[in-house]
Order: structure tokens, then sequence, then C-alpha cells
């Protein structure tokens, strides 16, 4: 039978969640979370609504430094925010595309993280803005980097007994620039058949993100400098870069082909990196 | 805290639906959707694929378009939520009426949540291009594929609203 919890305080959260052990499942959006407890309704699943906590970070806290998004952040929240539209734009661009207005209205970029599809949206923007994931339990706070967040398909670094407090992002250096591109099977509400994105410093020096094509979205950064306006440049880059990729086949591509598009949509969120306005400004 | 120690028995909720305040009395699991439809007797939101996919149980939850099968019913305590019913209390809405006029309206069963997704849309953006509004109703099917229509719609009720106001 599935419980419902509401704490009113983020420690009456943590200890309702310590007490739960491996059933708790910390409901804000619900979008991914609710579809899995339809199916299985008598499940002894202890649901933890940390909506109702009054003493949780804000959902966005804009800093000089950068941007602290808190674990009640919408999708459509996060890109109604003028910094983060002008600092984040590989973010916003993922954030745009998860499911449709209604799902974005409800889900949230920490819930998205914590789900850890292989093929989350948000995550190769994330690891391409660096993002730092701040995580709590009863035992006290931890950051980890992004790039150590993620273990496995629905596994993370967060633990049953944990809760995503923070994901910070800091505000790019002047000049830095980022793009992200996926791949569907429709235009509109579907899951990535591969994803890239891409960051690029002033001194054009690429940092790039897959999603869709390995256990756990992947990172990869240049060993050096390029003319990012030199297509056969970016081609050879892309290629390079994206030796990371262990794609799989499945429902909605076969390997060889994301392996393919891996390239591909690598060499456009460079490309489209470095036709992109210079934000940070 | 509300903290239930043995979740066998319902719990009570109190919403407002349509500005009307409603009580239910609803197992944990039980969606917004499932509690409006069987418990409320609110039966304009449709159930169809019950996974957020295909829209037919759009409301708005706090002014806010959600999925009604995705939200529990004991997370709206408190809340205000508007169905279709509360679109067209005094008969049909402007946008309904589009609706009928292009033809959009085939077997019926997407209508209500196309419409409060059009309605939430013209809220936010009055001035929605053809585009836009197929982006902004990409959550939103219709199997009978009647899209070229409900486009129309949607752009007429937009202009005429543009127009009055």
């Amino acid at each position: 039978m599935v419980q419902y919890r509401r704490p009113d305080t983020l420690s009456e959260a943590l200890s309702v969640l310590e007490r739960a052990g491996d059933n708790g499942r910390v409901l804000v959006g619900g979008t991914d979370l609710l579809i899995g407890v339809r199916r299985r309704p008598l499940s002894p699943l202890v649901l933890v609504d940390v909506k109702g906590a009054t003493d949780l970070p804000p959902a966005i806290e804009v800093h000089d430094d950068g941007v602290r998004v808190g674990p009640t952040a919408t999708m459509s929240a996060l890109v109604a925010t003028d910094e983060v539209q002008r600092w984040f734009p590989a973010l916003v661009a993922a954030a745009n595309v998860v499911g449709s207005v209604a799902i974005r209205n409800r889900a949230t970029l920490v819930g998205n993280i914590c789900n850890a599809s292989p093929a989350c949206d948000t995550a190769p923007a994330l690891l391409v803005h660096d993002a730092t994931v701040t995580i709590r339990s009863t035992a006290g706070e931890r950051q980890v980097s992004i790039d150590e967040f993620f273990l496995g398909p629905g596994q993370t670094a967060c633990g049953p007994a944990e809760l995503v407090t923070a994901i910070d992002l800091p505000r790019p250096p002047a000049g830095h620039r980022s793009a992200f591109q996926r791949l569907t099977r429709r235009r509109g509400v579907d899951l990535a058949t591969v994803s890239a994105a891409a960051g690029l410093t002033a001194d054009g020096l690429a940092t790039i993100a897959l999603g869709a094509v390995a256990p756990t979205p992947v990172k990869a950064v240049a060993p050096g400098p390029i003319d990012a306006t030199d297509p056969a440049a970016v081609r050879e880059l892309a290629e390079q870069l994206t030796e990371i990729a262990t794609p799989i086949s499945d429902v909605r591509a076969s390997e060889e082909y994301r392996r393919a598009m891996t390239t591909v949509l690598t060499e456009r969120a460079i490309t489209a990196a470095a036709d992109a306005a210079t934000p940070g400004a | 805290m509300n903290d239930h120690l043995s979740q066998l028995e319902p719990i009570d909720v109190t919403l407002q639906v349509n500005g009307t305040p409603v009580d239910v009395s609803v197992p944990a699991h039980r969606t917004l959707l499932d509690a409006l439809r069987d418990d409320a007797g609110f039966k304009g939101s449709k159930k169809c694929c019950a996974d957020g996919e295909c829209g037919a149980c759009s409301v708005f939850l706090d002014g806010t378009l959600v999925n009604s099968c995705l939200v529990l019913a004991v997370e709206t305590e408190g809340s205000d939520v508007t169905t279709i019913e509360g679109l067209s209390v005094d008969g049909l809405s402007d946008l309904q009426q589009e609706f009928l006029k292009a033809g959009a309206v085939q077997c019926g069963v997407c209508i209500p949540g196309q419409v409060v997704a059009a309605e939430d849309l013209l809220r936010t953006n009055p001035h929605a291009t053809a585009t836009e509004i197929r982006d902004a109703m990409s959550g939103n099917l219709c199997r009978c594929a009647g899209y070229e229509r409900i486009v129309a719609a949607i752009q007429a009720a937009a202009e005429t609203r543009v127009t009055i106001s």
C-alpha cells in the first residue's frame, strides 16, 4: 500500500526518508514517479512530498557567481529566469524540450537528474555547465560534481535516505558559449534518441556531453583549442570526442545509427555554440 | 505533519474545484484525475493514457496547466483546480465554439484537454502563431488526427480575443 507523507520541515523530511529506507521516494513534480506508482499501487512505497517543507531553499536563487537551483524548481520556472537564459543556453534548450508544457510545469530539474535516465535531457547541459550537486541526509551535507553524480541507469550518488537540496551552476567565464542538440523520432514530446551539449570557451576549448548513448550521460573535454568556425576541425574533434559513446540498439534506434548521429549532433552542438551570441555579460 | 501511520485508511482532502469547495476521501495513490472523475463527479477531464503522454486530463492547478493523471489527489489539499466544466459555466466558451465551427471535434475524447491546454496557451501567449500553437499543444494528442482543424480553431479564437481586447 502506497503511503504519503508531507513533512513540514527539511529535517523531518530527512528523518522520514531515513525510516523509509529503500521504500522511500521523494515526491516533487511526480511526472516520472507517479507513472510507476500507478502500475504498482500496492507496493510498500513511502512518498515523501517535500513541497510542504517550509525551510527548503528557494526554487531558484540568483547570485553574482551563478545560480542555485532548489528541489522545487520546475523546468518552466528555470527557463523563465533571465540569468539562466543568459548564462546557461544549453540548459535552457534542454529544459525546453522535456515533455510537454504541462509536464514542464511540474517536472523539476532536481527530479530529472535523480531519475537518472540515460536519456535525461538536462544532464548533458549540466555536465557542460560544470554543475555541483548538494546532497543532504540526517548525517549532514555533502557536495558532488555532476561528473560523479550518475552511476548507472536509475542509479545516482544520492542514496535512499538522502535528498538533493541544490544544483549549483557556476556563472560561466566571459566569452563562454554553449548549445544543445537533440534527435527524436518525432518533433514533439519524445525521449531523446541521442542528445549532445557543447560548451566553448573564449579561446576555443570545447567540452561536450552526450545523452542516450551510454549507461549514464558522459562528458569529454577537447585536448586543446580549435577554430570552431572551421567545419573540418569541428568534424575531426567531434569524431575524436564521441569515442566515449557506447550506444546500444533499442526501440528508438540501432547502435550503428546512434553512433553515426552522436558525431553529427556533437558537430552541430559545437558549431551552434560557436555561432551563439556571447552570454555571461 | 500529515503523518498517516496506517494508510489503509483513506485520507481526507479538501480542495476547490471550479470555485466550489469539494471534500474527498482517497487512498494515497489516487490521482487528481481519478478523484475529480470518480469521487467528485467532474467527468469532463478524460482518462486516456494515464501516463502524462496524451493531455486528455489537462486541468489548471492553482492557475498552472498540469496533467491531472500525474498529480496525486492528496497533493492538492487547499488547492484551486479548474476543469473544462469551469471554463464553460455560462455556456460554451469562445474556444469551444471555434472548435465546433472548425469541425475540430471528431470522437471528442481529447477535446476537453485540448480546450484547457489551448486556454492556457492563449492566456500566456495571446498572439500565438500557428507554429507556437503546434509547439504548445504537442502534449495533447488527438487519435482522430484532427490537428489541422484544432490549430485553426485556436487561431480563430486568438484572433477574436485580440480584436475584442
